[in-house]
């Protein structure tokens, strides 16, 4: 102890020290304790979801109908933009049976971006609140445009367009979009599985 | 009745924001939406409550005994930014909606400089002597830095549709608000 007081450098290093120590390995302790678990189900769930948080499965967004899947059992097959391919993953993961898209929430549709006829465009930005991800450019009176990479095809800025110049075109076949053609010529055991 | 002229004294004769200054980025900062507002109060109270009595602990149960009384200020910050972390980690396991709310906020209440300055003002107030008056003053600071802030961001809300001159719009009007505020206040000096 007297040495401490005399030497106030090694009692500084010290509480300091173990202050350190201290505090680090409680917080170290408890992050692991504490640790909200990254891959739960909802995040698996909304992983497999496409994001176009559309609303077309009747829910705000894709997040949500996630935790409607994980946690209050809603049936997996009222995402349209998912597709059949969407329900078989979804299928999967949680074991059961899939089922056909209920067509009550929309059709399948080749994967589609919005369009907007720069010409006619008049700037009145009602669009631009519309879109779920951010993806439409431009400011009060003055021409808006798409980011073709960053729009989900959902649909939900045709409908507040007052001049109507909102197309919903076929997105360009990318390296990550494009599906190989089924075969034509078929030998005898594959029939049926196309 | 010692410990509550202490506690009324923190929240309204002593009131942080308005009276000692302190903690005014958030006050001006956050005090634009009542909303916000009342999230960073909750967030800052817990933080300031629970850093008040944990300093004092830490000053006089292991700076004071090693008469390294100097080393306060460093020490107090450690364990405030700890605490802050603390908190975060917390609210997001028990909460994940609240952490959505606050989530910003969190880590800003390190930077808070109402959170030293009550565990600094522990260590000079003479009368700040137990654990118990300690924590009392740190609650006292918080309520009074969550009652200025949210009235701030109520009044600021009503402000917003009011029609002002264009020069004092934004945080002119803001400045002028406060320091209103501050003179009401100084009305509560010597009470205690």
């Amino acid at each position: 102890m007297d040495v401490l007081i005399a030497q106030p450098w090694i009692a500084a290093v010290l509480v300091l020290g173990l202050l350190g120590v201290l505090i680090g390995a409680l917080l170290g302790v408890l992050a692991e304790r504490l640790k909200t678990d990254d891959d739960s189900l909802v995040e698996q769930i909304n992983a497999i979801l496409p994001q176009t948080q559309c609303g077309q499965c009747g829910y705000p967004g894709c997040r949500p109908y996630a935790t409607a899947i994980a946690e209050a059992g809603e049936s997996i097959n009222k995402c349209p933009p998912g597709g059949a391919a969407g329900i078989a993953k979804l299928a999967e993961l949680l074991g059961v049976a899939p089922e056909p898209l209920d067509a009550e929430h929309g059709v399948e549709d080749v994967a589609r971006v919005a369009y907007i006829r720069e010409d006619e465009c008049i700037g009145c930005t009602k669009c631009i609140q519309a879109c779920p991800v951010d993806a439409i450019l431009g400011s009060a009176q003055l021409m808006h445009t798409v980011i073709a990479d960053e729009c989900t095809g959902c649909d939900l800025c045709v409908e507040p367009c007052p001049v109507d110049c909102i197309d919903m075109i076929e997105a360009p076949v990318t390296l990550e979009r494009w599906v190989p053609e089924n075969p034509k010529n078929l030998i005898a055991s594959d029939r049926g599985r196309w | 009745m010692d410990e509550l002229t202490l506690l009324l004294g923190a929240i309204l004769v002593y009131n942080f924001a308005l009276v000692q200054f302190l903690g005014l980025c958030p006050f001006m900062g956050v005090s634009g939406q009542l909303e916000g507002a009342i999230g960073m109060s909750l967030a800052t109270a817990f933080v300031l409550t629970l850093s008040s009595s944990v300093s004092y602990a830490v000053y006089h149960w292991a700076l004071v005994p090693l008469q390294v009384e100097f080393l306060r200020t460093i020490a107090f910050i450690i364990t405030i930014a700890a605490l802050v972390q603390l908190t975060e980690m917390t609210v997001r396991r028990l909460s994940p909606l609240l952490h959505r709310i606050l989530g910003l906020f969190l880590p800003l209440i390190t930077s808070n400089c109402a959170v030293l300055g009550v565990a600094l003002l522990n260590t000079y107030r003479p009368e700040n002597d137990t654990l118990l008056k300690a924590t009392l003053y740190g609650f006292g600071a918080a309520v009074g830095f969550s009652l200025v802030l949210i009235l701030m961001a109520a009044l600021r809300e009503r402000l917003l549709a009011a029609n002002v001159p264009h020069p004092f719009r934004g945080a002119p009007l803001g400045l002028i608000s406060a320091g209103l505020m501050a003179l009401t206040f100084a009305g509560f000096a010597g009470m205690v």
